[in-house]
């Protein structure tokens, strides 16, 4: 498999999702996997996956010792596999830029250079699938699909991606068209292309041309929480809490929460309205804020990250996800986990599966505001989807969508 | 001598509109309009009046030997007239032929009888009164919104007066006893009980034109050699349907009609006769006791109240209705009382159900809403501005019988005032007659003595009521309609 972002160092929705689908194939067992990020750090959970960073793959020969390799890496990778990599080096790149051990430096994150990182990348993935011994390959997202692409033309093996978002989710229509063109590419490479929701097989089908026999939906699903966040405390309140928690870009449609709490506050006054994150549309959102009078009932809460997530959930009354464009959507999963009500739009991924949730139009204000006074209001409501949330969630496991996976794999074998 | 028992089921209603919660307070029309109308023209047209038109052919054609029961619901009956009156008038005809009767319901279809049984009473009698105005009839048996039923109901029905009740022949009631007998309430030992047959209704009412069904296709003379070949003691076979069966469930295309059209000629030549609900219950004698301790009825597969009352939502929403009644009811306001009753359609709840499989399937067709939760908030929603109304009306904060006092006092008032009024004039009279020595005609004094005598014995009664209004909701009712038609008389007077 070739990932980007993998727990506890993900940045969004992908990392979690990689690493639960993993999680949940290894369950179904029979299978060996080994997981290529970009940057391995050493933390990340082992034991059901053999997890591999970019970085310490080596494409340009050096010569060094076992205790040096043991000593810079050992951690990471069996010094062993770091000699066995050596020798399928395929090409000179000590031109690239490498370090000490013939390895390229990765960021691991979303760089200016990211073009250029995808193509080192796929460089990497060159030598490991002349490595490697396996059967298939699996690309999580576009940043992966070259890197999906080299292996295949190196080892004539079977590419499987999968689409956990395409370029038209995160740009409301107005594509990148280098994206679009890794996209596409990876698309017309792939054997078989699984999306995380049937929204977006249709955007695959639609936007960008595929054949529908090769797209089959696959969708996501949560963990089953630790004891730990079950129980994690939260200070008492006075308030309703009302909670927006994602990155504030045009994606999620942030600017729908804002004036839906408006319409709220105009009715009910002990409610307080959070947006948790980061994101470019941050700052028109506080202006937003301030222009329709209710700044002091509205608070950013900045980036959260682990236990404090599931803090805000607690913490929240109603847990709101308005996004124009949702490829699946983890949070609202999360926050029923947790027994907080959620209001996602139709837009989103999640919504196919869910039952126990209120759905409405992203630009629905009206209907999405009335949702929210009729949680906050009627207690039987809340109640209602506190307890068939949590039961419905408690269905939803990885091990089913892993299952899914490998019997997409089987018919390419 | 075998015998059938039909009875149609024709109920609407009244769809709420999409109300949000700017709404709550501003806005105090709640229904869809475009919604009602669309739906009960759609269904008239394909089912209800073909259906009733059929229903004439038959009786007409047999002679009057053919006959059915419908009962028709009280917002069924008050859409029709609105959108649809022509099918009023063919349910008149029908009436007139003298083979149809006409079942008792509560008037809007309510769960009033789990809820309320002091409301429950009333929408009974608003019902029939209803009945009575339109169709000429007095129902003397009863039916309950979807055929729930249990002992203490029997109780309660038997107390109005009525000679039977019909409810559904419940598998989980019945065991191994059959559902072709009339039976007894256990609540209300005189009360006959009539049973739907469930197997022979559905075979008409859902397999009809099921291409899967061992059966198919049903033709009349199969289906009157069944109820034939039934022992010989079971008399009566109970088929009760909702009237949309014909023409909407069952489209004109799969035969409904013909296959109708057809029974009595099959039945006659089996010696099988066609018999109201209270023809049966008059020929024929209770075999066995039937006792139901848990309420059950028609709807889903666990033929209880789960339906109406089976999560958190409904249970709220119900609850939080008639958490409200003695206050409605001492508020007399003519809309107010309307939209109390059509707010307690049973359909309102339905649609909140959050079960899964066929029986969510079923749900989900009936309901206007995505999902149980936009219908719960909707119905909150108007739920709330209605209380707020009738809050507006008589704050909470006094108590229903202080209230009951105050309200009685000011009614009181107006009967005082007018007698004082009167002994001043007397008594002006007497100093202009005492000044000028004049005669005064005779009649005034006579006239306003008679006058003074009418509100004084209404100040009697309504004074009767007033113990009674703590526990009954209907009581108080009472005084409301005396305070308007003493009202309306006064001018006259002057």
């Amino acid at each position: 498999m070739f990932g980007w972002e993998f727990p506890p160092h993900s940045l969004g929705g992908l990392g979690t999702a990689s690493y639960g689908l993993t999680r949940g194939m290894a369950d179904c067992g029979d299978i060996d996997i080994t997981m290529v990020i970009p940057k391995a750090r050493g933390d990340e959970e082992k034991g059901f996956a053999r997890i591999m960073g970019a970085n310490t793959v080596p494409v340009a020969w050096r010569d060094v010792n076992r205790d040096y390799v043991e000593g810079r890496i050992g951690a990471l990778l069996d010094p062993d596999l770091y000699y066995r990599f050596r020798d399928h080096i395929y090409n000179d790149f000590s031109y690239m830029g490498t370090n000490d051990l013939g390895c390229i430096e990765f960021s691991g994150r979303y760089p200016e250079n990211l073009v250029e990182e995808i193509n080192n990348f796929s460089i990497v993935a060159g030598v490991v699938a002349r490595t490697l011994d396996f059967d298939v390959i699996h690309s999580h997202d576009w940043v992966a699909y070259p890197a999906g692409i080299h292996a295949k033309q190196v080892s004539g093996k079977p590419l499987v991606i999968h689409v956990h978002a395409t370029d038209f989710d995160r740009s409301r229509g107005n594509v990148n068209p280098t994206v679009f063109g890794i996209e596409k590419d990876g698309m017309n490479n792939a054997d078989h292309i699984i999306t995380v929701s049937n929204l977006t097989r249709r955007t695959v089908i639609e936007k960008y041309g595929i054949d529908p026999n090769k797209v089959t939906t696959v969708h996501n699903a949560v963990e089953p929480l630790s004891t730990e966040l079950l129980g994690v405390e939260v200070p008492p309140k006075h308030d309703k809490v009302v909670t927006f928690l994602g990155r504030i870009t045009m994606q999620k449609g942030p600017e729908y929460f804002v004036e839906a709490a408006a319409q709220v506050l105009r009715k009910v006054h002990n409610v307080q309205f959070v947006m948790a994150g980061g994101g470019d549309m941050m700052e028109k959102m506080i202006r937003l804020a301030a222009r329709r009078g209710i700044a002091d009932r509205f608070h950013f809460a900045g980036f959260l990250r682990g236990k404090q997530v599931y803090e805000m959930y607690k913490f929240s009354d109603v847990f709101i996800m308005p996004s124009v464009s949702e490829p699946f959507g983890i949070a609202p999963l999360e926050a029923m986990q947790i027994g907080t009500p959620s209001i996602i739009s139709k837009q989103s991924g999640c919504a196919e599966i869910l039952d126990n949730v209120i759905k409405v139009d992203y630009w629905d204000i009206d209907a999405m505001a009335n949702a929210i006074y009729s949680i906050l209001t009627y207690p039987a409501m809340y109640n209602q989807l506190r307890d068939q949330g949590l039961e419905e969630v408690d269905g939803i496991r990885w091990s089913k969508a892993g299952a899914k996976v490998i019997d997409i794999y089987r018919r390419y074998i | 001598m075998k015998a059938i028992c039909f009875y149609f089921q024709i109920h609407q209603p009244f769809r709420l509109k999409t109300y949000r919660f700017f709404d709550i307070g501003n806005d105090h029309y709640y229904y869809d309009d475009f919604a009602n109308d669309e739906i009960i023209t759609r269904i008239a047209r394909r089912s209800y009046i073909p259906a009733c038109e059929m229903l004439l052919e038959m009786i007409k054609n047999t002679g009057g030997k053919f006959k059915v029961a419908l009962s028709v619901s009280g917002t069924a009956l008050d859409q029709l007239e609105q959108y649809v009156p022509e099918c009023v008038d063919l349910l008149k005809e029908l009436a007139a032929t003298g083979s149809v009767e006409f079942l008792s319901e509560t008037y809007a279809h309510s769960l009033a009888s789990l809820m309320d049984p002091g409301d429950f009473e009333y929408q009974v009698k608003f019902h029939d009164e209803l009945i009575e105005r339109h169709f000429g009839q007095k129902p003397t048996v009863f039916r309950n919104t979807e055929l729930i039923y249990n002992d203490e109901i029997a109780a309660m029905v038997k107390a109005m007066g009525f000679k039977a009740v019909i409810t559904d022949g419940a598998k989980h009631i019945l065991g191994w006893k059959s559902p072709n007998y009339v039976y007894s309430a256990a609540g209300a030992p005189k009360l006959k009980v009539l049973l739907k047959n469930d197997r022979m209704s559905d075979d008409i009412a859902f397999r009809f034109s099921n291409y899967d069904w061992e059966s198919y296709p049903l033709t009349a003379d199969k289906y009157i050699d069944w109820i034939a070949a039934l022992p010989r003691e079971e008399q009566v076979v109970n088929l009760f349907m909702n009237l949309e069966t014909l023409g909407e469930m069952q489209p004109r295309e799969s035969g409904i009609f013909e296959f109708m059209k057809a029974l009595p000629q099959f039945a006659a030549e089996r010696d099988i006769v066609f018999w109201t609900p209270s023809e049966v219950v008059t020929k024929l004698k209770p075999v066995d006791v039937l006792s139901v301790t848990h309420p059950i009825s028609w709807a889903d597969e666990a033929r209880d109240t789960s339906a109406w009352l089976g999560n958190l939502l409904q249970q709220e929403a119900v609850n939080k209705l008639y958490s409200i009644t003695e206050r409605v009811r001492l508020c007399g306001d003519k809309r107010l009382l309307q939209d109390w009753n059509y707010l307690q359609t049973s359909d309102h709840f339905f649609y909140m159900s959050t079960k899964h499989s066929s029986d969510g399937s079923v749900h989900a067709h009936f309901s206007p809403y995505d999902s149980p939760y936009t219908a719960f908030t909707n119905y909150m929603n108007v739920l709330s501005d209605f209380m707020a109304r009738v809050e507006a009306q008589y704050p909470a904060e006094i108590e229903n019988e202080e209230l009951n006092a105050l309200l009685l006092t000011i009614r009181n008032q107006e009967h005082e005032i007018e007698l004082l009024k009167r002994e001043i004039e007397m008594m002006r009279n007497n100093i202009v007659k005492a000044q000028t020595g004049d005669f005064v005609p005779d009649e005034q004094p006579a006239e306003s003595a008679a006058e003074v005598a009418k509100p004084a014995a209404k100040r009697v009664r309504a004074k009767k009521a007033e113990p009674e209004t703590g526990t009954k909701a209907v009581a108080p009712k009472k005084a409301p309609t005396k305070k308007t038609s003493t009202k309306k008389g006064e001018p006259k007077k002057k």
